[in-house]
């Protein structure tokens, strides 16, 4: 298993590159510094996924469920509790910054939670019940947050404060992608990928399987929390149903197009589809439909995914 | 008590909708071991078949809409065949995954086509059958309900029939409990497959079509939600058994409508999926399946 022999240097470089470009960001055409904000969120939405997917080989179908969580519950953080704690000024650039990093970490222990509630009784299925049962449990959520009035109920929330900015994205795409490969890359983390090849071999070595694919699924539902916290900051308005079933699935075309498991191929997978739609405006009533040939192709001829150039070893889903 | 029957009578119209796509799941993992996620949107084209259809024929009459329930019927056999043919056979033997992700891009595929072909808006689909409504017992019946569950009736009889009474429906069984051995004893099974995605997907049309009568208003995205309903009423059921495909219809439907009526009536999309997760928890053969155990 190749890595990057010193991962904590790289995540530092990331993080200070990450600040570099924040700071020149007055110059930047803020049509770009969108378009780069909707690439990091994605990308740390793949990037999860392919933890769950990927990795330990558990199809879920919810990842959109876990994001409105995120982004839910960091909203009310920033608009309910925000201006108690930061007075009438608003408070100090940094009093900000550090009310919007609690508010994330909230919305994703919070969409953890939730993965932790939802993966425990549902991870002991598989393969199609899985998918199924991850597509339910993300409906039952958007459900719920249709009916809770103080969020703003089917129509959403409104006038969230937009704390977003390109170094939040940035950093915490390196954190997320940074996590995922060091937990996967770890002695903990071979359990993942046993139990992604062979479950039952796995068990019989002693892994208790159904332990891994929770904490993969825990730790995939707090990115995707996180996610849903900088998205909802970014766009000032969020509703329940931008968080369905479509959403999940525009995640998984990503880890699959990128190829399974294989975090580099992810990350660019999520970059072209995000910017893929910005180049296609004029066709963009084709988007889904190409996105749905895409996957049929791609399972049919090229089931490792697009960007896996693992050559010799043969991608396994 | 006449609030009651109304609600029962309404809940087994719908389920009888439920059973008859429950079916066409049921009878392709019965097969082929995996969940298809295109069915729902079968059913959307079903619907649209009919609409379409319903032009050309003289409306309000018994036969015209016959005629459109069978032309929608064979519209999606052929549908359902061409699917098999070119997204599901290439994959045979492939990882159930793939396969399944296949499922959901024709699904896709299917939905969003449908949006660029037919639009987005919503239409509303014509009467096909003459309505009447009638008063019996202090309980409203409309015509529709008493034909969506006469209809649904005949056909369950008729696939029971063919399943059973039948030398393909005979293959059927043979294929579903074991492929290779079916293989040996001079079965052709990639036949027997696309007669089974044609049988389920003529199921499906018919309905689509018995849905769009009592809900009148058809879009590309209409076949989603009762299709994962259908299949829970499917895994309720126990997934590859028919009986139980049409008894988990019945009991879908008749709990949906009840919850509908109820207090707690914003949350009726969600009780289908608590359904299926309390079901998967305690008892994943479902109502009248088998639990089977893993072997290596």
């Amino acid at each position: 298993m190749r890595f990057l022999p010193k991962p904590h240097l790289f995540l530092l470089a990331a993080l200070a590159a990450a600040f570099g470009i924040s700071h020149f960001s007055d110059r930047i055409d803020p049509y770009y510094l969108d378009v780069m904000t909707g690439v990091g969120i994605n990308v740390i939405l793949a990037v999860s996924l392919n933890l769950v997917t990927g990795y330990t080989g558990q199809f879920s179908l919810g990842h959109a469920g876990f994001m409105s969580v995120g982004a839910y519950l960091s909203a009310a953080v920033t608009m309910f509790l925000g201006p108690a704690l930061l007075g009438d000024s608003g408070g100090t650039a940094l009093q900000q910054g550090l009310l919007f990093l609690g508010a994330l970490v909230v919305g994703g222990t919070a969409a953890a939670l939730t993965g932790l509630l939802v993966g425990a009784p549902s991870l002991r299925l598989k393969g199609d019940y899985l998918a199924l049962v991850t597509l339910g449990f993300g409906e039952i959520i958007r459900v719920t947050f249709q009916n809770i009035d103080v969020l703003g109920g089917a129509l959403g929330l409104n006038g969230i404060p937009p704390y977003t900015t390109i170094f939040w994205v940035l950093a915490f795409a390196a954190i997320t992608v940074f996590v995922v490969l060091c937990l996967v890359h770890s002695t903990y983390g071979r359990g993942f990928l046993a139990t992604r090849d062979d479950e039952i071999a796995a068990e019989a070595v002693g892994l208790d399987t159904t332990h891994y694919k929770i904490v993969a699924f825990v730790v995939g539902a707090f990115f995707a929390g996180v996610a849903g916290g900088l998205y909802g900051h970014f766009k000032m308005t969020i509703t329940p149903s931008g968080f369905d079933f479509t959403k999940s699935i525009e995640i998984v075309v990503m880890v699959i197009l990128g190829g399974m498991g294989n975090t580099i191929g992810v990350i660019l997978a999520a970059v072209l589809l995000t910017l893929l739609p910005e180049f296609l405006r004029p066709v963009a009533e084709y988007r889904m439909v190409i996105y749905s040939l895409l996957l049929i192709v791609l399972m049919i001829a090229r089931p490792q995914g697009l960007f896996n150039f693992r050559f010799g070893r043969r991608g396994r889903v | 008590m006449p609030e009651f029957l109304q609600q029962l009578l309404n809940g087994l119209s719908l389920g009888a909708i439920y059973a008859l796509i429950a079916l066409g799941y049921t009878m392709v993992y019965g097969v082929l071991r995996f969940i298809n996620f295109a069915h729902s949107d079968v059913f959307m084209a079903g619907a649209f078949i009919g609409y379409y259809l319903a032009r050309l024929v003289p409306t309000d009459t018994l036969f015209g809409g016959l005629a459109v329930l069978a032309g929608a019927m064979l519209g999606c056999a052929v549908l359902g065949i061409v699917i098999e043919r070119f997204a599901y056979r290439p994959l045979r033997g492939a990882p159930t995954l793939n396969v399944l992700i296949t499922a959901i891009g024709v699904s896709l595929l299917l939905e969003y086509s449908g949006q660029v072909f037919f639009g987005a808006a919503p239409r509303t689909f014509p009467p096909i059958f003459p309505e009447r409504i009638f008063t019996l017992a202090g309980v409203v019946v409309s015509s529709n309900e008493l034909a969506v569950i006469l209809v649904a009736a005949t056909l369950m009889v008729a696939l029971q029939f063919i399943v059973h009474r039948t030398r393909i429906g005979t293959a059927m069984r043979a294929l579903s409990l074991n492929p290779e051995a079916a293989q040996l004893v001079g079965i052709n099974n990639n036949v027997v497959i696309s007669f089974t995605f044609g049988l389920g997907s003529a199921l499906a049309a018919a309905g689509g079509i018995l849905y769009a009568m009592n809900f009148p208003s058809i879009d590309p995205l209409m076949g989603v939600m009762p299709g994962l309903k259908a299949f829970v009423a499917a895994v309720l059921g126990g997934i590859g058994s028919i009986p139980g495909a049409a008894l988990g219809g019945l009991v879908l439907g008749t709990v949906e409508t009840f919850v509908g009526g109820s207090a707690l009536s914003t949350y009726k999309d969600a009780i289908a999926f608590a359904v299926l997760i309390l079901i998967l928890l305690f008892r994943p053969g479902g109502l009248l399946g088998k639990s089977t155990v893993e072997k290596v």
